[in-house]
């Protein structure tokens, strides 16, 4: 029986200082193989400087609505907010990425693949941005129910699902013994009062099994350069107290009780 | 599902199934559940259903029927469900509905708010921590004053309703609350940033809004105006691409007492049945009713 662990990450959100201390994380635990489940770009300060330090690690990644939105150069980053104030900071996110990678990465954003598709011994693993359907959907752990979930993995034939897309990491064994995890992201803390951001640790072997891991990163880097570069506050907060302050609408009730805003 | 035919305020198709735009169900996501027909303790006077204390043309959901909707729906892989009406807490069964809707998924209950007293809550906070899945609470609240709300929801509504958002926030709840734009200075967007500010000042913390546009059907055409002619004209013919998929009879279906419906606002709209049961409602529909022209041309869309 083959035995694999892989490292599987999402929403990079231009924090490099995370991505470098996942990467470092991850090999340390022994992930030979390294996924991004994509949405390289926003909130943080220097989009260009992701795009080498995942060439140098030959980390696989797959197209998040973000890379869809900014390689094609589109108006928007189709999170599809209707809140006029996650409106304003969605837009100051998606312009300063959009105005800030450069050209020559575009025709990579544009290419990035839909969807990843693994399989390990007999177990056929799914990677999806949002869901194996629709790249901007949401898979929350309170409005995911089991039946909808078996039915997701059903239509993609899948025994794992591993998506991001929400920034709240979870994980559920389904009824028919079948696993999703929701692999949090690595931009930007999960809404939890702590700074640290959060990836998968994805054993294979007879069965699937997932770790949800925290990485603590230079946050306090991150948060000065952001200033240096004139992001806004609010956007800054959420680095260093781990509390989201903008895109609270696409939260559910249950998740976001637990939030400070 | 029982199939019983029903007296309706008839909603007629305006465009013929031939010309109006087809929108397909390629998935069912989301089950509405027309918990207590058209029975409401108020009559607002932009309700497109027309529901009030005496409006009993669309009869209660039994419990049997709910819960039978509710296994059908889980079975199907169904991801999200709201319990709407009239005014869902009028139902008997209401709490047991709840947690019986909550053990197969995360609920939305659309309400008007003035039956949640001290007790109900309570209750509500107690649900919404035990379960599952997310509960949540929609609350009817139509301006920043008493004078703007009760123009529409009815004297003393204004008091009624803020006094149960503040009791569910004492209890650390944030209900959406759901404003209908049904007067000229609510849709904008600095009045919409205000009436957020304005939440903060009931007790919610963590306020969530939900901004909906006037449909010119039930009562409302009344209190101003139909749709008129030019403004049916998005319904001849193809959508632009990308509308079909975006709207809610695209990924729903509404289950009343009489039968499955395309979606919440056409359940006076006897061609609008699609079928007894939701595994025989999956059908392409047509847009064939004026008010599909809001959802198409204003984007509303029911859900949350």
């Amino acid at each position: 029986m083959q035995h694999v662990t892989v490292a599987v990450f999402g929403g990079i959100y231009n924090n490099h200082f995370a991505l470098e201390a996942t990467i470092r994380d991850a090999r340390r635990r022994g992930a030979t193989e390294l996924y991004c489940l994509g949405d390289l770009g926003g909130f943080g300060p220097s989009p260009d400087r992701v795009f080498p330090i995942l060439a140098r690690e030959g980390v696989i990644v797959m197209q998040g609505n973000y890379d869809h939105s900014i390689g094609h150069d589109l108006a928007d980053c189709g999170c599809g907010y209707t809140d006029p104030r996650d409106n304003h900071y969605a837009t100051l996110s998606y312009e300063y990425t959009r105005k800030h990678t450069s050209a020559a990465h575009h025709p990579l954003l544009r290419e990035l693949p839909p969807q990843l598709h693994r399989t390990w011994g007999e177990k056929r693993v799914l990677m999806a941005h949002g869901s194996p359907r629709k790249v901007n959907e949401f898979l929350w752990e309170s409005t995911s129910p089991d039946s909808f979930l078996e039915r997701l993995l059903d239509e993609g034939n899948a025994d794992v699902l591993l998506v991001t897309h929400t920034g709240i990491p979870w994980q559920r064994r389904l009824p028919s013994g079948r696993l999703v995890v929701n692999v949090g992201a690595i931009g930007r803390p999960a809404n939890d009062g702590r700074t640290d951001v959060w990836y998968a640790m994805v054993h294979i072997g007879e069965d699937v099994t997932a770790e949800l891991m925290p990485v603590a990163y230079d946050h306090a880097a991150l948060a000065a350069e952001m200033r240096a570069v004139g992001i806004s506050e609010e956007f800054v907060e959420t680095v260093e107290t781990g509390w989201w302050t903008t895109c609270l609408e696409i939260l559910p009730a249950k998740e976001r009780s637990r939030g400070r805003y | 599902m029982p199939s019983r035919h029903l007296p309706v305020l008839q909603v007629p198709a305006v465009v013929s199934s031939e010309r109006a735009p087809k929108v397909a169900l390629p998935s069912l996501d989301t089950v509405w559940i027309q918990l207590t027909g058209t029975l409401c303790n108020l009559a607002c006077l932009h309700c497109f259903i027309t529901c009030g204390p005496k409006e009993e043309r669309v009869p209660m959901m039994t419990s049997v029927e709910v819960r039978r909707t509710l296994a059908e729906a889980a079975a199907l892989g169904v991801r999200e469900y709201y319990f709407t009406g009239g005014e869902p807490m009028l139902h008997p069964d209401f709490w047991a509905l709840c947690e019986a809707a909550l053990a197969v998924g995360p609920l939305t209950v659309l309400t008007n708010g003035t039956l949640i007293d001290d007790a109900g809550a309570a209750r509500t906070a107690e649900l919404f921590e035990r379960s599952r899945y997310s509960f949540d609470l929609r609350i009817s609240l139509d301006g920043m004053t008493a004078e703007k709300n009760d123009a529409v929801r009815g004297k003393g509504t204004y008091v009624q309703i803020t006094a149960a958002v503040a009791r569910l926030a004492a209890y650390g709840l944030s209900p959406n609350l759901t404003v209908v734009a049904h007067d000229d200075d609510m849709t904008d967007k600095d009045a919409r940033l205000a009436f957020l500010a304005f939440t903060r000042t009931l007790g919610l913390t963590r306020p969530r809004v939900k901004f909906m546009p006037l449909l010119r059907l039930g009562r409302e055409p009344r209190r101003t105006r139909e749709y008129d002619a030019a403004e049916l004209d998005c319904l001849d013919g193809e959508l632009a691409r990308g509308i079909a998929e975006a709207l809610v009879c695209g990924s729903s279906r509404l289950v009343a007492a009489g039968g499955v419906y395309t979606c919440p606002i056409l359940l006076d709209a006897p061609d609008a049945r699609v079928g007894d049961t939701l595994a025989e409602s999956s059908k392409p529909i047509s847009l064939r009713w004026a008010a599909c022209r809001t959802c198409v041309v204003e984007g509303l869309s029911c859900n949350t």
